[in-house]
């Protein structure tokens, strides 16, 4: 049964993951790059690391709590600075002047 | 329980080879540093999934987070320096 669920959140991780990469080649500028780069990596890397901390927890013992508790904590380290990363770079495009793309534009 | 680790951290592995493409053929240089990012939050889930195939998980855990402050801090940084840059991105218009 726990096998069944880790597979399965891997599986929507990959998803996500390839989701992202799809769109960081597929999209026709800068600013809507950000988009798949800030979100859905965000989004499967909490699943995957959850189905990873949830197979750990296989052999129930004190130093596997502790080792998928630092799992978890490193999924929020990455849900408070992926978003402030990307921020950083929005900032530094448009600090830049880095016009936006408009539709009719050529892609870029 | 094994192979489908295995097989899961090949197709991450291809799916960070996407995100050179847009790191290594970026038009700006601003679009390297969203393909490096991609990559990087990739490499932490990896650093995860080879710890739980060589069963050193307690060990890789750590490196995994070193890991990600370190992306976290390479893009803030770059981003940073990469702003007074004006003459980079309208050359590119």
């Amino acid at each position: 049964m726990l096998d069944i669920l880790v597979v399965f959140l891997l599986v929507c991780g990959l998803v996500f993951f390839a989701g992202g990469a799809v769109g960081i080649i597929r999209f026709p500028d800068f600013y809507s790059r950000l988009h798949p780069a800030g979100k859905l990596d965000t989004m499967g890397s909490l699943l995957m690391m959850l189905a990873l901390a949830l197979f750990n927890l296989h052999h129930f013992s004190l130093a596997n709590i502790l080792t998928s508790v630092k799992i978890i904590l490193i999924v929020v380290f990455v849900f408070i600075s992926s978003p402030t990363a990307i921020h950083g770079i929005v900032d530094a495009g448009v600090r830049a002047g880095l016009a936006p793309w408009v539709k009719g534009d050529k892609r870029r | 329980m094994r192979s489908v680790f295995l097989y899961s951290g090949i197709f991450l592995s291809c799916l960070m080879v996407l995100s050179l493409y847009r790191a290594v053929f970026g038009p700006t240089v601003l679009d390297r540093m969203i393909g490096a990012n991609a990559i990087g939050s990739k490499t932490v889930v990896l650093l995860i999934l080879i710890g739980l195939l060589y069963e050193r998980v307690d060990m890789f855990v750590d490196i995994a987070l070193a890991y990600a402050m370190l992306n976290f801090i390479a893009v803030l940084a770059a981003s940073r320096y990469f702003q007074k840059r004006k003459g980079l991105l309208e050359k590119m218009k």
